[in-house]
This record gives structure tokens, sequence and C-alpha cells, in this order.
């Protein structure tokens, strides 16, 4: 159960985070941003239930809660910069224009997914959108996120690098180091902090002597501003600001976002580390609710307006789900495909040997492989069908939820996302 | 020409032939390389494109990495393997799993130089040879040149390849003479072994510097056994061309491999293993391995020479496979 050590003072008040009243933008803008947050709602929700439902394997890191901090700050982003994530990075493959059923698609493993199913949740990736990949490697993807931006540096383009990581990944030695290189070589490159308090269950202040993570960098030269991560607006106008500054002055910065997940680390946590009135005090201050609630009453925008988008959303995860039950597995022969790039330096050579199959030189040449080694691979993949594995999973999940059985909804339960919520 | 020049003329031609083509690495510019293998070349080709980096291994070539996958052509230096070690995450993680998990959308054209090897008495953390945790991954291509025309070969392949590449060098090797064909600005090709010496007597695979050590050995068993050697420098790991070797194996029917590296999960290990699946019927003795000795590599020198293979236990090894089985 939680200790009251573990869970104290992370009410929205506590964090530091002022509440800055950013104006309105015009209407165009404020139906898009409203639009954007209240899919990856929707999205995520829907991705929720098709994981109860065993539709989705592995893990499934959802970010409810977080949706100002993805469509604020990619809001902010030119359309040749580049966006690199972590593994709860759904929203931002949505945000930056990814379709909804390529993102759905590769949850469920499919061939039409926007990994071609090889990623899964933790690994989406659109190049053409210049979404430039989640990372299931805690801090991983700075150091790759500074290669990209030294790219542009180094072809003189205006091109700038947004790297979101969590507040958990400032406790890697990537962190530190990718600080010093960046600034020491002054890229164009803007690290936002998602702070959404925990690094998986462990909360912010037992694990980063510094809270105040916007400060965090500052030593290695990048400079640091915090903002409210539950405010669309707030978020957009720091990051914007940060964007700027990477681009024209080639100085590297950091922003803090302050947010919070109201859902577990993945679906497979019981959440003993916080409090359910904690989560309802979140709730409280929820981003698209908060926005929903501005454009209506100071903006141009209806309740019926808000309502026709949150239709709008319903219907396009309602397609996407539809569309990723419709395509199909990837072939079973395609799975030595793209390893490697054969080209003229480097052409077929011996890169696997499979102990399924008799024949010599497997691997890339899978396609030629013999009857035995299709049947035995049909025969690995028949154990994917049917009665999932994870269904084990899900029992020992069940097992472990609260006392009390409040643990998290695996059903299809939905937050409001009008105003006056 | 030696062999560290020989590398450092294949990274002078392609960057001059291709912009995108950029180094970088600890100590590489000013100081001129900790082996001298890039001197000159900041001098030639400026700041921007010869990189001086920090101690911080993972977070350089991970930046190599996601370079790469921005559209350039980055050779990153590790001033030796056992710093790679640091680098794992990058290299594995990112590096090797990147095109494959992304579904095809990107290239990793990258190049991660770093020599390995015993006899400089520097102790366990600076000695070790680690092509075998290499040649492991998928994902990744592994270079293991051991004279200056495969260094140079080889090197220019990897920097127009579009694929990872661990280039993996010997300390020992940087100083060794040979010939090299300035004339010739064509790259080698991945997974071509080179057959040293030609032999029907015993074949001997000799991986890096150890290449080097089964030549001496072949001289010793034809003038001390009659036996003569056949000795293939396999050159790259990953691909690895089997097919020379199983060829040379069919004719003699008898097979050593000669690593520096450690015997367990080792480059010998999984050869044999392959030889013994495909070319059974042709073996007239089990596949005889040489390799370092299973210890952290130590710094005493009669101990450290006793540590990794000498051309005397080659031509132990290879005499053994003659005797009855």
């Amino acid at each position: 159960m939680a200790t009251e050590d573990a869970t104290r003072g992370r009410s929205p008040e506590k964090t530091g985070v002022e509440s800055r009243s950013r104006p309105l933008p015009d209407r165009d803008t404020c139906e898009k941003v409203l639009a954007k947050m209240i899919l990856i709602r929707r999205f995520e929700e829907r991705a929720g239930e098709m994981y109860a439902k065993a539709k989705i394997g592995g893990f499934l890191h959802l970010c409810i809660g977080e949706e100002a901090t993805i469509v604020g700050a990619t809001q902010a982003l030119q359309e040749g910069d580049y966006l690199l994530s972590t593994y709860r990075e759904h929203g931002q493959a949505l945000a930056r224009g990814t379709e909804p059923n390529a993102v759905m698609a590769e949850l469920f493993g499919k061939v039409d997914g926007c990994s071609s199913g090889r990623g899964g949740s933790m690994h989406l990736f659109d190049a053409e959108r210049r979404f430039f990949g989640g990372y299931g490697i805690v801090g991983g993807n700075l150091p790759l996120a500074a290669g990209v931006a030294l790219a542009s540096d180094y072809r003189g383009t205006e091109d700038v690098t947004l790297c979101m990581s969590g507040d958990g990944a400032t406790n890697q030695g990537t962190f530190g180091e990718t600080m010093n290189l960046a600034a020491l070589w002054s890229l164009p490159i803007v690290f936002m902090v998602i702070n959404n308090q925990f690094g998986m269950g462990t909360a912010l202040e037992r694990h980063s002597a510094v809270t105040d993570l916007s400060k965090k960098a500052a030593g290695y030269g990048v400079p640091g501003t915090r903002c409210n991560g539950m405010d669309v607006l707030d978020t957009h106008a720091c990051v914007s600001e940060a964007l700027e500054k990477a681009r024209g002055d080639r100085a590297p910065q950091l922003v803090e976002a302050v947010t919070y997940r109201y859902r577990g680390h993945s679906m497979a946590d019981p959440e003993e580390y916080r409090t359910k009135e904690e989560v309802e005090e979140w709730r409280g201050h929820d981003p698209i609710a908060a926005f929903s609630e501005r454009v209506t009453e100071e903006g141009e925008l209806g309740e019926d307006d808000v309502k026709r988008m949150d239709d709008a959303a319903m219907k396009a995860v309602d397609e996407a789900v539809a569309f990723a039950d419709a395509s199909p597995f990837p072939d079973l022969d395609s799975l030595y495909d793209d390893i490697y790039v054969m080209g003229e330096q480097v052409s077929e050579g011996w890169f696997s040997v499979d102990e399924r199959s008799p024949d010599a030189h497997r691997g890339e040449r899978e396609r030629e492989a013999g009857d035995v080694a299709k049947e035995l691979a049909e025969a690995g993949a028949a154990h994917g069908e049917g009665e999932d594995a994870r269904s084990e999973r899900r029992v020992d999940r069940a097992e472990a939820e609260p006392e009390d059985g409040e643990g998290e909804p695996a059903g299809d339960e939905r937050d409001e996302v009008g105003g006056g919520d | 020409m030696r062999y560290r020049e020989a590398l450092n003329l294949a990274m002078r031609e392609e960057m001059n032939a291709n912009e995108d083509v950029f180094i970088m690495g600890e100590d590489i510019g000013v100081f001129q390389g900790a082996f001298k293998v890039t001197a000159g070349l900041l001098e030639e080709f400026g700041e921007r494109r010869v990189r001086d980096t920090p101690i911080s291994e993972n977070t350089f070539v991970g930046m190599g990495v996601g370079a790469a996958m921005a559209g350039l052509r980055p050779v990153v230096e590790l001033m030796t393997i056992n710093f790679s070690l640091l680098a794992l995450d990058q290299i594995i993680n990112s590096a090797a799993s990147i095109r494959y998990m992304f579904g095809a959308q990107v290239k990793v054209p990258l190049v991660i130089r770093m020599p390995q090897g015993a006899g400089h008495q520097l102790g366990p953390t600076h000695s070790h040879c680690l092509e075998a945790l290499y040649q492991h991954i998928p994902g990744l291509l592994v270079a293991v040149p051991s004279t200056p025309a495969d260094a140079r070969g080889l090197l220019k392949a990897a920097i127009r390849d579009d694929n990872p590449v661990v280039f993996i060098e010997h300390e020992t090797l940087y100083g060794r003479r040979g010939e090299v064909d300035t004339d010739d600005d064509e790259p080698l090709r991945f997974g071509e072994a080179a057959v040293r010496r030609e032999g029907d007597g015993v074949t001997i695979v000799g991986i890096s510097r150890m290449a080097e050590t089964a030549l001496k050995a072949a001289d010793k068993l034809a003038s001390d056994h009659e036996i003569e050697a056949e000795v293939i420098d396999p050159r790259t790991l990953r691909p690895l061309d089997l097919d020379t070797i199983l060829e040379s194996v069919r004719k003699t029917n008898r097979a050593v491999i000669v690593e520096e590296g450690w015997p367990h999960g080792g480059v010998g290990a999984n050869l044999a293993a392959l030889i013994q699946e495909q070319a059974f019927d042709h073996l007239d003795a089990p596949v005889g391995r040489v390799t370092g000795a299973d210890v952290p590599m130590p710094y005493s020198k009669p101990l450290e020479q006793a540590a990794f293979p000498h051309e005397e236990h080659v031509v132990k090894a290879a005499v053994a496979t003659f005797r009855d089985v």
C-alpha cells in the first residue's frame, strides 16, 4: 500500500508552477489545438480498451492527462523541424499528423502500422512528418536527437530538433552528456522534460535531488524554463520561445513542463505509489476541460463545437480500430527483411542461420527457404494465436490491484472532455 | 604504407569524395588521435568535419546514429574497444535496431572505429578483444582487417555502405607495413575472405591480428612438420564468408580457428558449430580452437604474453588435428 511519505505534496499548487494566463489565439487555432487534444485522449482511451481485449501486446503507456504538453509543444514546431519522443508517444505521432489508422495498426502489430508492425507502441516512427521515433530506453533518445540537430547544423538548415523525455531521464548519464555536447557545439535543439512527477512508480522527490528540473541542465550550459504542462497555451508559449532561441541563436534550451499522468505508468501498474485523492485533484486541473472552458467562455467556440470535435475524434478512433483490425499481420517470410540495406559493398552474405531450417544460408534469404523452414515458421507463429500469453499477465495484474478494487479501469471508462467538468 | 596510414588515407579519400562524411571522437583532432590514425585531418578538413568530443562515449556514438538517420555519414572513433562498452546501448539498442524496428523508414550509415588487443601491458580495462560480442548482433556489420590494404579497402567500403559498421582495428597492427594500391579507389566488399596461404593439410582461420599469427604458424608447420596449412582471414565477421572456409575444409578435412578473444561464446565456438553443421562428413578431426585465456587480461608482462595466442599455440592445435581420433 502507498505510504504517506511516498505520496506527499504533489498537488498542482505545490509544484511551484504559476498558472500564467496566456491570451487565447484565433478561433481556428483554438479549434485545431482542442481537436488534437481530444483526439489524443479518445485514442488513448480506446487503446486502453483494446489492450484489455488483448488486441494490443507488450506494454502500453498512455499519456492521458499530458495532452497539453504534447499539443502545446508540437503546435510550436515548423514543418521541417524534427521531433523525438519517449515510449509514451502515441500522442506525439498523432499531433505531428500521423494517421490514427497507422498508429492503431502499429499497436495491433499489423503490417499497415507506421513502423510496419516491427516496433509496437514504444517505437512509432513517421519519417515523412519528421517524427523521428519513440524510444524504449529512458534517456536513449537524447544523444540521437543531438545527432539529428548536428546534421541540421552541419548542413546549415534552419531546422530545429525538439527532444522530449520524462523526468526520470534527467537522472541518466546521457542527460548530462548530451546537455554538455549540445551547448558545446551550439546545436539547434530544445529539450523538453515532460515532468509527470513519476519515473515509473518512483516519485520525483524520491528520484531526483533537484526537483526543479528546469535548473538541471543549466550547469552544462543549457538554460531552462518551466511551464504549466496542464495549460496548452503556456506550454506553447514557452516551447515557441525556446525553439526560436535554438533556431536563431543556436542556443540549446530546456523546457520543463509540469504535468500529471492519470493512468498508471503502463497498463500493468497497480499504482500503489500514489493516492486516488491525488489523481482526482489533478483531474480537477484537466488540460482539455480547462481549455474547453476557456474557449467556450472567452472565445468564439460554443459547446456544440466541442461536441462536434469530440464526435469527430470518436469517429476517427472507431475507424482506426476497424482499420487496424482489418489490416493483416506481416508475412512470416518478411521476418528477416530490412535488417540490412543491401548495396554495392554489402550484398547477400551470411547474416543469420536459423535453427529451424536444415538449409544453409538462411537469414536474408528467408523467401528462398525450404518447405521445412516454412512449416516450422508457421508452427512457431501458431503459438501466438488463440489464448494470448498476456492473459496470464492480466491475472497477475488483477491480483496486484489495491484491496479496495478501484484500480485502473481496464474497461471502457471515458473522461468527459467538455467544458465545466 | 603503414596500417594507420592506410586508415588515414581511406578517411581522407572518402571525406574528399563526399561532403556528408565527417569524423568525431576523443582526441582525434588537435591531439591527432590516440594512435595517430587521424593525423593531419583536422588541418585539412577543419573543425566542422573533424570533431573532438568530450569523454562521453554513449552520447557521441548516439549522436553519430542520429546524424546518420538524418542523412550524414559519420565516422566515429572510440579510443579503444574497451570504451565501446560505455556505448553499448546506442550501438545495440539504437544503431543495430533502428532500421528494423522503424519498418525501414531510415538508414543508419554509420562507422564506429575502435582498436582492440593485448600486448601493451594495459591490464584488464584496456586490452580485450571483443569481436565476438559484436558479431553476435543482427543489424551490425563487423570488420576485422589485418593488413594495410584491407584496412583501407574495408574502411572505404564501410563509409560508403548504408549500414552501421563496427570497424575493429588492432593496436599492435597500426605500425605494420604492407602494399596498398593507392591508384585503386574501389572499396573491398564485405563478406569476402582472403586466402593468405594455400595448402591442403589443415585450414587455419585467423581473426584480426591472429591472421598474422596463423601465417607464422603455417611457416613452422611447413618447416617443422611437413604440413601445408591453408590460412584464411575472413576480414569481416558479419557478413561472414563461410563458403570460402567450408570449401577449404572440404579440401583439407581439418580446421583450426585462432582468435585473441575469450573461448566461451567466441568466434571460434561459433565457427566450429557452423563447420560441423555444414561440413561434418568432411572432417577427419574435431575442429580445433585457439583462443585467449579465459581471464581478465593481467598487467605483468609474462602473464600477459601467456594469456593470448602465439604461433606455438596454433602449431600445437594444428598438429593435434592429425592425431588419431
